[in-house]
């Protein structure tokens, strides 16, 4: 369903529930390929410029069903997806996504959505070059995310379902669908799982590995210079010829 | 409408149940006489005695301010445009019309999917996609598709509203000057809505005529659909 990518870029995304340690781990690759001179782009789920306020406002006063919030949500994708991602993939960049159409995909459809309905609004988008699913058990994620935080948020905790009056209970019971629908996912879009119940280090060196044999031979677009201020010394493979 | 149909999957969380009321839609380029024709028809049925809801695109609480600040800026794409369009459909088709149709309203929607996938479609949208998306849309008891030349519209805009930005399709045809953009673009959305109403199923009525002879075209199909709910007033007097 979704388009092959055509681009000389490249496009690796992260997904997995709240609390799955994704967000950590494409941030630490970003650092790596950074510091290895690469040129890389990061992008969010859910941070269009365009969008924020208008999904700011409706999450405030509860304007969402879950149609809405499902079109919204892909709004702010393709705001992103038509000035920065596509756009960065066509010049050769490595484009770095914490989450990505997956999420629509787990979410909107727990939410009661059609499958196939959601599926067709993100098909302008690319199958990614890799898509990394960080799996951890239920109770895994719940324990993280309510030992960090204050408060679950309403849309968050999938209050909008009235699965459960309390919100702790409401975020399992919807945690619970979405991690359903993402099981069901790494057949249909060739995800790669990494075990989220790994230590963090353990985890970074498996992206690491899958990440170089992706960029095996690959070359991207250069950077136009060696950043004099990089805090660590740039490695040059002189095999490959390339920074 | 006792029965919700949709085109596609609908709103599959969502018991819609029978809608007493019916869904009155009016497409047709911009210019054309649409809301002129509405606020007619809208007067006519309250004095029958029908309750009446009326909507347009862009009116819904969630997008509105977004979508217009959006359009006044310069980074609004084509694929983004179209989803913003049908979070402000989608908004107002489960807000607004479906709850005034199970309240036994007449509502009168000035444009309705169509119009979006039109203006989607002559962007580049993928066709098949922009018909998609909108799988959720509730299929209309009547769309009454009003049918004008480019230069009917040229006429009704340049002695209205004038021609702008979005109407004239600027951000595709950068014509030499906004004229020659208005001509490309709504000869292009005529004969894509040419295709639509054939598709769909529109009653096509020729609006290049006289506001009132158009007036009483649409009042006549209007009156065939609501002929098992008889004006009140053929009752009591």
């Amino acid at each position: 369903m979704l388009r092959k990518n055509t681009t000389p870029g490249k496009l690796i995304i992260v997904e997995g529930i709240d609390g799955s340690g994704k967000s950590t781990q494409i941030d630490l690759l970003y650092k790596w390929l950074h510091t290895q001179g690469r040129s890389v782009y990061f992008s969010e789920w859910n941070s269009s410029g365009l969008v924020k306020s208008t999904t700011k406002r409706a999450k405030k006063r509860k304007l969402f069903t879950p149609t809405t919030f499902s079109l919204l949500q892909c709004t702010d994708f393709a705001d992103r997806w038509e000035n920065r991602i596509f756009p960065m993939l066509k010049a050769g960049v490595i484009v770095l996504a914490d989450r990505y159409a997956f999420t629509a995909f787990g979410r909107d459809v727990a939410r009661g959505v059609d499958r196939e309905w959601v599926r067709n609004l993100y098909s302008f988008a690319i199958q990614p070059d890799i898509a990394l699913y960080f799996r951890v058990p239920l109770d895994v994620s719940v324990q993280r995310i309510t030992g960090a935080r204050a408060t679950l948020k309403y849309y968050e905790a999938g209050m909008d379902l009235s699965l459960s009056e309390s919100r702790i209970e409401s975020f399992k019971l919807f945690q619970e669908r979405i991690l359903n629908e993402y099981d069901n996912m790494v057949n249909e879009f060739n995800l790669t799982v990494i075990d989220g119940n790994l230590t963090v280090q353990a985890q970074q060196r498996l992206v690491r590995g899958i990440v170089k044999q992706e960029l095996d031979g690959w070359k991207g677009l250069p950077m136009p210079e060696v950043r004099p201020h990089s805090p660590f010394p740039v490695k040059i493979d002189t095999k490959k010829g390339k920074a | 409408m006792p029965e919700a149909k949709f085109y596609g999957a609908g709103f599959p969380y969502r018991e819609i149940g029978d809608l007493p009321g019916k869904l009155i839609v009016l497409e047709g380029s911009d210019g054309v006489g649409r809301s002129t024709q509405i606020q007619l028809l809208r007067r006519w049925l309250e004095d029958e005695g029908f309750a009446v809801s009326d909507t347009g695109l862009k009116r819904s609480e969630i997008t509105q301010q977004g979508l217009e600040a959006a359009q006044k800026g310069h980074t609004l794409g084509r694929i983004t445009m179209a989803l913003f369009y049908a979070t402000d459909f989608a908004d107002r088709l489960e807000n607004q019309i479906i709850p005034a149709l199970q309240a036994g309203f007449i509502v009168l929607s000035d444009r309705y999917s169509y119009s979006i996938m039109a203006r989607d479609i002559i962007r580049g949208a993928d066709p098949d996609w922009a018909r998609k998306i909108y799988g959720f849309a509730l299929k209309p008891d009547l769309v009454l598709y009003l049918k004008a030349d480019v230069s009917d519209l040229i006429s009704r805009l340049i002695h209205g509203r004038g021609l702008n930005y979005w109407e004239s399709g600027r951000d595709i045809h950068p014509s030499n000057d906004l004229y020659d953009s208005f001509i490309d673009y709504q000869s292009e959305l005529i004969t894509l809505f040419n295709h639509l109403a054939e598709e769909f199923g529109f009653v096509t009525i020729d609006a290049g005529r006289p506001v009132m002879e158009v007036f009483t075209d649409l009042q006549n199909h209007i009156r065939d659909l609501l002929e098992d709910q008889r004006p009140i007033l053929d009752e009591i007097f």
